[in-house]
This record gives structure tokens, sequence and C-alpha cells, in this order.
């Protein structure tokens, strides 16, 4: 289900909820966009080139995906400005804690999805086609000034994949830019390096899904793989894009201590220290039914080998009112960002530095 | 069994009676549905024009069906989009109490997942509300991904997301696909149009690699129809100077995983196959 909790429908844009086995409000042309990123093969069959995939695909077919599709021999996106969910959320729901805290983003998602997770939250939008969910048409230039008017900081791309609406989303950054709106990115992380390098030109912070640290898991729990993803984080990061990491903790499928450590190592070496990297508590959803949420020992215990590798901004995720929700100065160890949930009842910053004793905190910051 | 021009009807009857084993081509029809059951011909429309159901042999079976009692308004000719079944010429019906002709696009899916192995799907309503019994008309060709498609692969037009089922050589996904139960309880039937096959280029439609088989292969065992299918389009392939799809990477192994003890949906094993050329 799309997020539930705290959310605000925009007065802006009004959307039907997210039914199942629906139609598009609208007619289908107006969503219709030649894709980005694929190659014409012989016999009109395309290669996207969009996701680590590569899905080679015959005329009138789509990707895994579900949301591009061959027609003629031309690769058509069919969810530009298709949008599925759209609600306003804290910045600190995506979760990004160390960019401008306390700010509303704009939160869409078009249906479709290029993995298919057998924990996701949002599977009736990210595992459906486009047309098989209600959605309402919502240009970029709509996008941003509802953004605006809303008095939200940020776009955020997310709830389903982004990466594959990703033509709409660099639309809308670009007309988001030009009114003052940033964007954020909610991502799997699962992209082809070109795609992903021209993406870092035109949004201001990524989050990245890292969903295990073993390609068994990727395969079996995902159906993708782990090795593009670690590239793209450390492409993001060499292009100086904001990322902050969540790892979602699944109960016996991705919860040992070796793959926490791995991880953090990981992260330590290729991403460095200053990456934030959010543990957070799995609830049993879509194919997963069958395990408990995660154990709030389970969530610590991550947190204690990350920090012991030696990373800055290590929290916890789903578990409100843990002291794990704040940012602590790595320097001085008080609290510099107080948080309650997706509440901010203190930041304790003074243009980017701990106010107590001035180490600078990583992040992306206001004043 | 071959066809040839307007022979079709007669082959369908000669076929179909010696599935059922029945002297009589009405009685052999009469067993595939009862007095008052809707049946669905889940057709198979993606290639448009060429590569699809043929809608002669369409009408030739519902014409079959009225004659053994059932009335046109309880048949449902079906596939995934309106535009799929119009672009291989079928005409879009969906009321006025006359036989009905729709995608699920316009039916719509079901909204709870049901799963088998690795399979997880929203079923067609045209499936699982409207049709008590389906005959699943596939056509014979290669496929790109997954080797060839026919019987069981045609099921994939009664899921919401097919789409997520293609990787790994559809292995074991077509097989699990196949068995959600609404599929598994329905599906009586399978008559693969193999008036023009195809033995490349699949599923679109390359004319350059069809072929005139002139032929119906019919069997309510659709693990049996689906090896007997791929053997035909392995012959036709060797013959054409393409190697075996083997060789390419694409072998059909989902029909081996149809066929397992995990499955069971018919057989693969050319000795426990009574094929009977008509």
């Amino acid at each position: 289900m799309p997020p539930t909790d705290r959310r605000v429908f925009l007065r802006t844009v009004a959307l039907a909820a997210c039914a199942r086995g629906g139609f598009a409000a609208e007619s289908d042309a107006q969503f219709v966009r030649e894709a980005s990123f694929y190659e014409k093969l012989a016999y009109k069959k395309i290669k996207c080139k969009l996701c680590p995939r590569e899905c080679v695909i015959d005329e009138r077919e789509r990707g895994y995906c579900g949301v591009r599709e061959n027609r003629g021999g031309t690769y058509y996106t069919l969810v530009h400005s298709r949008v599925c969910a759209a609600h306003i959320d804290p910045i600190e729901k995506k979760p990004l804690f160390h960019f401008h805290p306390g700010t509303l983003a704009l939160s869409v998602a078009t249906a479709g999805c290029n993995v298919n997770c057998k924990m996701c939250q949002n599977w009736d939008i990210s595992q459906v086609r486009p047309e098989q969910v209600r959605a309402t048409y919502l240009p970029p230039a709509t996008l941003a000034s509802a953004a605006r008017a809303n008095q939200c900081d940020s776009i955020a791309y997310t709830y389903s994949e982004p990466v594959i609406f990703y033509e709409y989303m660099a639309d809308s950054a670009r007309a988001g830019r030009a009114a003052g709106i940033q964007s954020v990115v909610v991502t799997g992380g699962y992209i082809q390096q070109e795609p992903l390098k021209q993406l870092c030109g035109l949004v201001d912070a990524i989050k990245v899904d890292l969903k295990a640290f073993s390609q068994k898991f990727y395969k079996e729990v995902v159906n993708g793989e782990l090795k593009p993803v670690l590239e793209a984080l450390v492409a993001m990061r060499k292009l100086g894009m904001w990322t902050e990491i969540v790892y979602l903790v699944v109960p016996t499928l991705n919860d040992g201590d070796a793959e926490f450590k791995g991880l953090a190592r990981w992260v330590r070496s290729e991403l460095g220290v200053d990456v934030p990297v959010h543990f957070t508590r799995f609830h049993p959803e879509y194919l997963l039914k069958n395990l408990p949420p995660t154990p709030l020992q389970t969530l610590e215990r991550a947190k204690a080998v990350a920090d012991a590798e030696g990373l800055h901004y290590v929290y916890l995720g789903n578990v409100p009112g843990h002291p794990a929700e704040n940012t602590y100065c790595p320097k001085c160890h008080r609290v510099v960002v107080k948080r309650e949930g997706f509440s901010i009842d203190g930041v304790f910053l003074k243009k980017g530095k701990c106010q107590y004793c001035q180490q600078e905190i990583a992040g992306v910051w206001k004043g | 069994m071959r066809t040839s021009g307007s022979a079709l009807l007669k082959a369908l009857d000669r076929t179909v009676q010696g599935v059922y084993d029945r002297d009589n081509a009405l009685e052999a029809w009469k067993r595939v549905a009862r007095p008052g059951e809707v049946v669905g011909l889940k057709v198979n429309c993606l290639a448009g024009r060429g590569a699809s159901t043929s809608v002669p042999l369409v009408e030739a079976i519902c014409e079959r069906l009225q004659q053994a009692g059932v009335p046109a308004r309880n048949i449902v000719i079906w596939d995934r989009l309106n535009d799929d079944l119009e672009s291989a010429g079928f005409r879009i019906q969906t009321s006025g109490g006359r036989l009905r002709c729709l995608g699920n696009d316009v039916a719509g899916y079901e909204g709870d997942l049901v799963e088998h192995g690795s399979a997880a799907s929203l079923l067609s309503k045209t499936l699982t509300q409207t049709c008590d019994a389906v005959i699943n008309l596939p056509v014979l060709k290669d496929h790109g991904i997954v080797g060839v498609t026919m019987a069981l692969k045609n099921l994939f037009g009664a899921i919401h997301n097919p789409n997520k089922y293609h990787s790994d050589v559809g292995d074991p996904y077509v097989a699990d696909v196949y068995m959600l139960p609404p599929i598994r309880q329905k599906v009586r039937l399978a008559i693969c149009d193999a008036i023009t096959a195809q033995y490349e280029g699949g599923p679109s439609y390359m004319p350059q690699w069809d072929w005139s088989y002139n032929g119906l292969i019919v069997s309510r065992d659709p693990v049996a129809l689906d090896y007997t299918g791929w053997q035909i389009i392995e012959r036709k392939r060797a013959e054409k100077g393409h190697k075996p799809l083997k060789e390419t990477g694409r072998q059909p192994k989902y029909i081996a995983t149809a066929a397992d003890p995990a499955h069971r949906i018919g057989t693969n094993d050319p000795a426990r196959i009574d094929r009977v050329e008509l």
C-alpha cells in the first residue's frame, strides 16, 4: 500500500486512491513519450539501456518494468506525467536525514518497477502496469507549481521506482529547478551509469534502498543484482551527489552480523564514513507475510556493528521515539538534530557545523 | 492433423472427436462445456494479424459450441487488451446479450494476489468471474526469450504482470503461472492454431520466418501439446538452417518443469504422448 500515515492529500491534485483494476482517468496518448536510453535492433526489436537488465523487447511488448513499450521499433515510456500517487511528506519520511531537515517534499510516483522485491510495501503500484492503476495527468510544470503552492521545498520521486519513470523525473526536476524547487530521488539504484550520470546533474539528493549486501538476496528476493547497485552508489558519491542509504532488515534473510559488517566496511571504504545508513524495520507485506517484523534487538545489533566499523551516522528507522533517530555529532557526541518519528524537535547546527564543538556535519543544511 | 482452406471446420471436428474419443462431432463438443456454462476462448493476439489466433478458427469453434448447446451469450473471446484483439481482426463486443469479445484492460483484474511457487499475480476477472470453462487457443510459434510460446505460455494473458516472468527463459515462471488455481481448474482444452506457424523471430509477426503448417494441434494436456509443438518448430528450424533453440540459449525448459513432480500439469515424455495425425 502507499504510505498512509501522516499523508496529506494534495488539494491541487485530486487523485483517486490507487485502486487496482481501474482505468486511467485520462487518455493514454498524453502519457506517452519516446523513451531515453535505448538501442534499436534489427527487425524492430529494441534493447533498453536504462537499467542493468537490458531487456530486449519485441514490437508491441514491454520491458520487465511494464511501463516502457516497443511500438513499431521505437521505444516509449507510457508513464510521463501519469501520477498514481501524490502526497506531501516530511523529508524525514524518505528518509533523508541530512537534507534540509523539517522541510516538506511533494512526493509522486507512477506505476512500475524494474525489480520485484518480495517485501515490497507498495506492490499495488510498483508491480502493476500503468493502465491497471488509477492515475492523473500531472505535467512537470504543474507539479513544480503544486510544490510551491503547498510550501514544499522539494519534489520527491518515490513510492514505486523512479528509474522507470526517468523521463518524467528528469523533466520535472528541470521544471522544479526553474521554479526554485529541489528534487530528491528514492530509488533501488538499479540503473545504468550513463542515465545515472545525467540524473545527478538534475537532482539534489538520492536515497538508495540497498536491499541487502549479498547477491543471493538480490537474486532470490529482489529479482535483481547487487553489483550494479553498488556501482551506482560509488558513482553518485564521485559525482558529488548527497546520498543516504536505507537497509531494510528482513528477519532471517539479510540480518546476519557478517552481512552488516560487510556492508559497513564497504560503505567506509567505497563511500566514506559520512554517508548515513538507516537500518529500518521490516513489516510483513506482499510475498513475505510469513515473516515477523524485525525485532528491535536485531536493528540495534546492526547499528552496533556499523558504529563499530566507524560509520558516523547510523540510524534506526520505523521505530518512532528511538534515540537512534537523532543525529549525533561524531566529535562531541551531542545531539545536533533531534527527531521524533518524522518530526524535528530541534536542530543544533550553525552553517552545517555542530553548535557545541563546530565539527562539520555532513549533509545539505539550511542556514 | 492438417487443414487446408475450407476444410477447417471438418478438421476441427475430427481433432476434437479424437481428443474426446467420440464417434460424433457434436457429442465431442458437448464434452467441452456443460449446459449453462460460460466458455472463454483465450486467444493469443499480441502479434496482430499474421501470427495471432486466426479469426476463422475462432468463428468455427464458436459455431460448434453453439451447435453443442452453448448460447452465443455464454461465449467470451478474450485476451490481454482490446487493442490486441482488434489488431488481430476481432471485434470488441462487451454487452447486448450476444457473443462477447473483450480485453482484460476492460474487464479488469481481481484485487487479491494468487500465488504458486515463483508466481504471484492478479488474475483477469474474465477468467475468475465470467468463465466456467476455458478453451486455450495459442499459436504455434517461436519466442525470442522463452523459446516457444503455445498452450502453457498463452495463460500469461490471464495475469496482470506477465512482464515479470520472462527471466531465466521463463523457467519456472511459465509452469508456476499455469498452476494458479483458476487456470488449472478452468482450462479444459487447448487448440493450437498451427495453420500458419513461425519458427524464428517470435512472438512478433515476422513473415520471413513463418510457414504454412496447415495444422491444428489439439490436446487436453498442455504440456504434451507444447512438447509436440516445440519439436515441430525444432524440425523446421533445422530444415531452414537455424540453430536448435538450446544453442541459442532459448531451450524451453519450462515444459519439463511443467511435467515435473512439483507441477504435474501434463507429460513431456514422448513415450507417453499418443500422437494421432489426422
